[in-house]
């Protein structure tokens, strides 16, 4: 079936595209690389999110253990380059085929629960990870790995040139969102999304529940580890610390906020958060800081009331409350 | 939390101390277990009555640790500043509860996770403005000393008292769950909300009553607690999620599986922290056997949860549905 090529839906990501190619060269005109630097960060936290948004949105899976995935990438892609593996082309499939394996462990089993039982369960798996990445030694205990360099990508991109860095960042989260919108149009993600709205119909009809939705977490386990090894390249540094549960809850939250079960969700939820954050720590507000002085130190009061007025007044996400006003 | 590791003994010393470690291992264990019983408590109501995540319970524990550090130092008794900040913070989660957290009954889980995730943040803020990042809270100082249960077995009285007021406050729980209308009201909530509802239950003054009931039970951990642990921002945080291990192991909604999987886990995590490096330096090197007792104790109460959901879904005690 042949569909008219529908110009306004293209219009939002081709703007988006426009600014994202565009943002760090204007910001390098400015003489601001650092926020090159932060804007990668973003990009990274923004696939992470999309792909907990596969699982949680489009698999209606609530895992409150996210962190897991993108922390067993961190942690492969961590010691790969700390045993001297230079080459990000093993050490980033290697995360994601790590990531992949410990999803498909934990949701074999997570995924036999239901409800509030599956959330603690993948909270549980994760927890057990973060405290045996705590405990081991040779990973640094709590102290987390320091790495000397980024690894080489080859193809003369230099990884340490943080506008090089942005551009692969931005490229594999584009590369992300294609494939999730190509994923959702599939026959896979009607399958996954028939499986969220109505279980038992989705099994009366003959579909694989257990085996698709197990796919549907371990697709999403990979790219959170892919995530996990961008951000451990990125910083340099691992810590157990990206295992820790407030990794999975920040996830979640910029899920929820950006839109659950949107395509641009986990985009939207990641830049608003991380930008609301960045934005309140870096710039002086005249009147707030008038009324308040030092505000810049208490900035997640700010992000907390943020995330709070958008529960109360966009349910449905950022994602949600655009189509809720255009319709 | 901090405990008497056998120091650098060798293996003779070890052996003839090993049943007062025991003995006093246990004892910890159950003090532990004792206050993530009163965490756990409040928590497995509002999650059993109201079918709501609450993530800031963790956050009216650390409220009422401020609380009682804050009116210890007030009134110069810390018995007057704990018993005060037990209504302290029993207001702040009636008044929290009447605010905010009533629109969100009616949404869905996600919703509280982020909203209740956004209220983590700020009370950790507003604590921090009011109060700054930590402050100190000492444990009285007549009971600052040991006492001796045994022969050669020396215990903190100021532990003895946490586990005899912890007895108390679970007996008082019991009896207020068991015995009296209000507590069948709690318990008819629990096991069906709307049936509860329409038998002419005011569920709205109910929910708030559990809310209150449950920021003092916290105010009670978080007080008696902080002179062993510390005040500070951010307490609340993890002691949340074994919080919630606890009542996912004892069944969502059900005190008496709340009092189980909280001794359970409590007794656990203490005996796992100390035993298990022991047990370990049998085999292994003990610098590695140092480091992977505690991560063996932490995991252990995460497999333990992953068992329970894997044989019984349910929790060990089922309290939605039954009469």
């Amino acid at each position: 079936m042949m569909r008219e090529p529908n110009v306004k839906a293209w219009l939002g990501p081709l703007l988006a595209a426009v600014f994202a190619i565009a943002l760090p060269l204007a910001l390098r005109a400015f003489g601001q690389v650092f926020y090159v630097s932060f804007a990668s960060q973003v990009l990274i936290y923004a696939l992470a999110a999309t792909s907990l948004n596969l699982v949680l949105g489009y698999g209606g899976m609530v895992s409150f253990g996210h962190a897991a995935f993108v922390g067993a990438g961190a942690y492969v892609a961590s010691l790969l380059l700390h045993a001297g593996v230079d080459s990000a082309w093993i050490a980033w499939p290697a995360a994601m085929a790590v990531a992949a394996a410990i999803a498909l462990a934990t949701g074999a089993i997570s995924l036999r629960t239901r409800g509030v039982y599956f959330i603690m369960i993948t909270l549980a798996f994760a927890q057990m990870l973060f405290y045996l990445a705590n405990s081991i030694k040779a990973w640094g205990g709590d102290e987390g790995l320091t790495l000397a360099r980024r690894p080489a990508l080859g193809f003369g991109v230099d990884l340490a040139d943080e506008l090089s860095f942005y551009y692969v960042a931005l490229a594999i989260l584009a590369a992300a969102l294609y494939a999730l919108h190509r994923l959702a149009g599939s026959r896979f993600g009607h399958a996954v999304v028939a499986m969220r709205e109505n279980e038992t119909r989705a099994e009366g009809v003959g579909l694989p529940v257990f085996r698709t939705r197990l796919a549907c977490f371990v697709i999403g386990g990979a790219v959170g580890g892919l995530a996990g090894a961008l951000l451990a390249c990125h910083g340099k540094y691992v810590s157990p610390n990206v295992l820790h549960w407030t990794q999975s809850g920040t996830l979640m939250i910029m899920v929820i906020l950006g839109g659950v079960g949107r395509l641009w969700g986990g985009v939207l939820g990641a830049v608003a958060l991380l930008g609301l954050e960045r934005f309140l720590a870096d710039f002086r507000i005249g009147w707030l800081a008038a009324l308040v002085p030092n505000y810049a130190q208490h900035t997640s009061l700010a992000v907390g009331v943020v995330l709070l007025a958008a529960v109360l007044f966009a349910p449905r996400g950022l994602a949600g409350w655009r189509r809720a006003r255009d319709g | 939390m901090p405990l008497n590791t056998p120091g650098d003994g060798s293996g003779q010393v070890l052996f003839t101390l090993s049943w007062i470690l025991l003995v006093e291992q246990a004892l910890n264990g159950l003090q532990f277990g004792l206050m993530l019983f009163l965490l756990a408590a409040g928590l497995t109501l509002v999650f059993g009555i109201m079918d709501m995540i609450n993530l800031a319970h963790g956050s009216l524990y650390m409220l009422g640790a401020f609380f009682a550090s804050a009116l210890v130092e007030a009134t110069g008794s810390f018995v007057a500043g704990v018993l005060l900040a037990v209504p302290a913070t029993a207001l702040a989660g009636m008044l929290l509860e009447r605010a905010l957290l009533r629109t969100l009954y009616a949404r869905d889980h996600l919703s509280q996770v982020l909203a209740t995730f956004a209220l983590i943040l700020i009370l950790n803020e507003l604590v921090r403005i009011v109060w700054g990042s930590d402050r100190p809270l000492a444990m009285p100082a007549a009971l600052s000393g040991p006492v001796e249960l045994l022969p050669g077995l020396y215990y903190s009285s100021y532990r003895l008292l946490i586990i005899g007021v912890g007895f108390a406050v679970a007996l008082l729980l019991h009896w207020l769950v068991a015995r009296t209308r209000l507590g069948m009201w709690v318990r008819a909530g629990a096991s069906n909300r709307e049936m509860a509802l329409a038998m002419g239950v005011d569920i709205g003054m109910l929910f708030t009553f559990v809310f209150g009931l449950g920021a003092a039970l916290c105010a009670v951990a978080g007080a008696l607690l902080s002179p062993l642990l510390a005040v500070q921002v951010g307490m609340g945080e993890n002691i949340l999620i074994v919080a919630f291990v606890v009542i996912v192991i004892g069944g969502i909604g059900s005190i008496r599986g709340a009092f189980v999987g909280a001794l359970l886990v409590g007794a656990i995590d203490t005996l796992g922290r100390t035993l298990l490096p022991i047990a370990f330096s049998a085999f292994l090197p003990p610098q590695f056997a140092s480091a992977a007792g505690p991560a063996i104790a932490s995991i252990s109460i995460y497999l333990l949860m992953a068992v329970v959901l894997f044989f019984r879904p349910q929790g060990l005690f089922q309290a939605r549905g039954q009469g």
